[in-house]
């Protein structure tokens, strides 16, 4: 084995010695291969970048025209200095990949965040065999079990259903790109014409014009009649919810579509009328099921519970350890986007390497 | 889905209290009489027995799950509860189906069963239940049933749907009856009402008088003028003690405490009051511990309070005695709908009738101005009295808190400037947060705990902090953090007595976070001697008696 790692750890972020690449930097660096394009993911400041065509455009709607960005397309290898990259489908939002490399007989993969579930806009999750794999865990605990996602909009048409039929302006909180566009999708649209924020109209724009179909949408202006909204479904970033911007849309009631919502605790604190569990990052199962289909026999968990992920996997004969960085997981309860932080409960250990445990 | 599930889905669903009241409506329309039963005594606190224990509950739920003991507890500690937690983790496997009473009959029967065959069932039931219904079968074995939804909104979509007065049903739903040996009918609709001697009335309670539009707690003369003309109220002492009500009807004598709690046992010296008083007769006043003609410092009282048994000890050293400061029922008859100067004259004559060291009359001051009021609040404080109760004359007994007729007007708290030194997690709507504060005041150099505060704070404010507790951890103990000497609050209580229990020597009562002290540096903070001058030089006794 040789002595330097294929990837490493950094203050700038996950680095390739030999190749000089950075995969997801949170810092300016010369050469960055980016996963997908949500912000804690893709920056700008670096000097190149490689990604799917699909993150690509939006990279350059999101961050600037100028970016210096090379589309490669899943599947397709690129060499540099004797490394093979190649990009595979996360499942995650549109455009989102993995990052396969391969030097010499050894693949490493780095998931970036990936979902299992099918969400109708995103190419579906691809296992990759690897040696070592880098994989997020945002939801690492076994509490976190999704329903399919049919069940959760068969409530959430329901709930807009009842709500429309009151005279009542349905919005929910989801982030502009990617979990707006899959409730979009998932809607039955037939029930009232869906209203966006400025934010996810752009995002919707872009996709568009990669090829996502998209259903019906309105862009809010300030002149939408007001009895637009009366049975409409508004999808808005957590960041305008309850502003004066919503101002116009009164009476309505406000929902909230996170992997967080699974918990009581979150819903109830975070100030919203539902929340419903719609998430696009794998559950606990879906994570376990990717390490093992991976077939990697080394596991590096990154962002999420990447204590208590890691040592579960060590307890059940894994390599596994835990590497903090700076991605932010999944949209919080608080609605903003991206800034969830990544500090979940992690007992202190005891002497018998276990988490202390509150027996109370 | 069980009707029930439906019903908590709904409350689950929503935050408008109104939502809650239709969902309510709707599933006592529609439901069995059985199971509503259930959810009236669900929702109002009252629970079939615990049949097993907690910790044999974590042990099976860590071995069905497939999960290490420590991952399940660690899951604990994010979800903050365990009935959720395993609702999360068990897998449908076999699904079982009864309804609400037959779930309860289930658990109750666990009692007298083998561990074993205790682990059986309750390993079936995580099996063979999911989602919301399994959510509730957990609340169930767990005990704690507090879902979001209080007595009061329970008592509104339960009128909504029956037709029944609320107030009414606020009556009926108190006491000590049990779902067993009632029925929905004899319950709800008052079949067999007056067949029990023991059920109690609601409290009125009154909110803090108000400074102009709604405004924090007045201060001074202003805010008493917008109340009229000072003839019209009666002024007393808000004593620190428990608020009760004695009722002595058949014969029998019963007291209540506030948390509708019947507390008769614990206070085996008003025994002697079902003798001086005549049947039929309830009372409205306060427990207070009391001796050699004063009263003792809450600190004494709360002695009473924990214990189900007094022994003599106790009993000599704490006596309590019941401080009446108004009558609801006389002669059998419900007189609350009388002009509070009525009752106070019935009551008068009744403790004067009585005649007993045990029972004496909440005092009235004299006053014909309201700046002598102003004047009284600012001597007041003293080891057991908080404040002042201001009753309009003519006010009839409310049932719960109300404005208008009834105000309290406490004591400026008192307050002292301390350092956040360890934090723990909430539970409930707080898990995943740190919000529960532990606070030190300075003594030669270093921080001393004085007090552990959880409320007071905005939820904005509680975000900042759970922030700062997240990134200034110095060291973990188990789901505690300690944390940098950094920031610094304004911590306000009622009152101050030495503590042998407590390392700081001084034990603050019902501490609070009154402000975050942004403007001030941790070794702006203040010293332990400061708050134990602050206790010296309060008065023990009350003053103007």
């Amino acid at each position: 084995m040789r002595l330097t790692p294929l990837l490493a750890f950094t203050p700038r972020g996950i680095h390739c010695p030999i190749a000089d690449v950075y995969i997801d930097p949170w810092r300016g660096v010369d050469r960055a291969i980016i996963t997908h394009a949500h912000s804690d993911h893709a920056r700008g400041g670096s000097g190149h970048y490689l990604a799917t065509p699909v993150t690509k455009a939006l990279m350059h709607a999101r961050i600037g025209a100028d970016l210096s960005v090379e589309g490669l397309g899943y599947g397709k290898p690129v060499t540099i200095n004797g490394v093979r990259f190649s990009l595979h489908p996360a499942g995650h939002i549109p455009g989102s990949a993995q990052v396969r490399v391969e030097y010499q007989d050894e693949v490493w993969v780095a998931t970036g965040d990936y979902k299992r579930q099918l969400d109708g806009i995103s190419d579906a999750f691809e296992p990759v065999r690897c040696h070592t794999l880098i994989t997020e865990c945002t939801f690492g605990l076994p509490i976190y079990r999704w329903k399919e996602p049919v069940e959760v909009f068969a409530e959430i048409d329901a709930w807009w259903r009842g709500n429309a039929a009151n005279g009542v302006c349905s919005v929910i909180s989801a982030y502009s790109l990617g979990k707006a566009q899959r409730v979009m999708t998932g809607v039955d649209p037939s029930i009232g014409p869906i209203l966006v924020h400025g934010a996810v109209a752009n995002m919707n724009t872009v996709l568009q014009d990669c090829g996502l179909e998209l259903p019906p949408w309105e862009h809010i202006t300030k002149d939408t009649p007001k009895e637009r909204f009366r049975n409409a479904l508004v999808i808005t970033p957590g960041s305008a919810l309850d502003t004066p911007w919503m101002n116009r849309m009164k009476p309505y009631r406000s929902a909230m579509a996170s992997g967080w919502m699974q918990l009581r605790g979150w819903r109830r604190r975070s100030n919203i009328d539902r929340g419903f569990v719609l998430s696009d990052h794998a559950d606990w199962e879906a994570l376990l099921l990717a390490v093992k289909e991976s077939g990697a026999e080394r596991v590096i968990a990154t962002h999420g519970y990447t204590d208590l992920f890691s040592q579960y996997l060590r307890s059940v004969g894994y390599d596994a350890t835990a590497e903090s960085t700076e991605f932010a997981g999944e949209a919080g309860a608080d609605g903003t986007e991206g800034t969830r932080s990544v500090d979940p409960v992690i007992p202190a250990l005891s002497r018998e390497g276990r988490p202390e445990t509150n027996a109370s | 889905m069980t009707p029930e599930a439906t019903l908590f889905d709904a409350l689950d669903a929503t935050t408008a209290t109104n939502a809650k009241v239709e969902a309510l409506a709707v599933y006592f329309r529609e439901a069995a009489d059985a199971d509503k039963l259930w959810v009236i005594a669900l929702l109002s606190g009252r629970r079939p027995k615990r049949p097993v224990t907690s910790t044999q509950l974590r042990q099976w739920a860590a071995e069905v799950s497939g999960i290490p003991d420590w991952l399940f507890e660690a899951s604990y500690h994010v979800v903050g509860d365990f009935a959720e937690t395993v609702t999360h983790i068990a897998k449908l496997e076999q699904r079982m189906e009864r309804s609400l009473a037959e779930w309860v009959r289930y658990v109750e029967e666990l009692k007298d069963l083998s561990e074993v065959e205790k682990a059986t069932r309750v390993k079936a039931v995580w099996a063979g239940l999911e989602g919301m219904e399994l959510f509730v079968f957990n609340k169930i074995i767990t005990g704690g049933f507090r879902i979001g939804v209080s007595q009061k909104i329970m008592v509104k979509g339960l009128s909504k749907a029956t037709g029944v007065d609320e107030d009414v049903l606020a009556h009926r739903l108190m006491g000590d009856w049990a779902p067993h040996h009632t029925t929905f009918h004899d319950l709800v609709l008052g079949a067999n009402e007056g067949d029990d001697h023991s059920r109690p009335y609601p409290f009125y309670l009154a909110y803090g008088i108000e400074g102009p539009e709604g405004t924090a707690a007045g201060a001074g003369l202003q805010d008493l003028l917008p109340l009229g003309d000072p003839r019209e109220w009666q002024v007393e002492h808000k004593w620190d003690g428990i608020r009760g009500q004695l009722i002595v009807r058949g014969g029998q004598h019963y007291v209540w405490s506030r948390g509708e709690e019947l507390v008769t046992d614990k206070y085996p010296e008003l025994e002697a009051l079902r003798k001086a008083l005549p049947d039929g007769t309830v009372l409205d006043g306060e427990l207070l511990a009391w001796k050699d003609g004063a009263p003792l410092p809450f600190a004494e009282m709360q002695k009473r309070i924990g214990r189900k048994s007094v022994g003599k000890k106790l009993l000599a050293d704490v006596p309590v005695i019941f401080m009446a400061y108004d009558l609801m029922e006389h002669d059998g008859t419900d007189i609350r709908q009388r002009p509070l100067n009525e009752r106070r004259q019935l009551l008068e004559r009744i403790v004067a009738a009585a005649q007993h060291p045990m029972l004496t009359l909440s005092p009235t001051l004299a006053f014909t101005t309201w700046e002598e009021i102003v004047a009284h609040r600012e001597h007041a404080r003293t080891a057991s009295i908080e404040g002042l109760m201001l009753k309009r004359r003519s006010s009839t007994y409310e049932v719960g808190r109300r404005r208008g007729d009834w105000w309290k007007w406490k004591v400026d708290p008192l307050s002292i400037d301390a350092v956040l030194t360890f934090s723990m997690q909430g539970h409930g709507r707080r898990a995943d947060l740190y919000t529960d504060h532990t606070f030190g005041l300075w003594q030669e150099g270093q921080l001393v705990t004085f007090a552990k505060a959880y409320s007071g704070l905005t939820d904005s404010e509680m975000k900042e902090v759970d922030a700062f507790v997240k990134k200034n951890t110095l060291e973990r103990f188990g789901p505690v953090r300690q944390v940098k000497a950094e920031l610094v609050f304004e911590i306000a209580f009622e009152g101050i007595s030495t503590s042998t229990r407590h390392k700081s020597g001084v034990a603050v009562r019902f501490p609070r976070i009154a402000r975050w002290r942004k403007d001030k540096k941790p070794e702006d903070a203040d010293t332990l001697d400061a708050l134990k001058r602050m206790a010296a030089a309060l008065p023990t006794a009350p003053n103007d008696l």
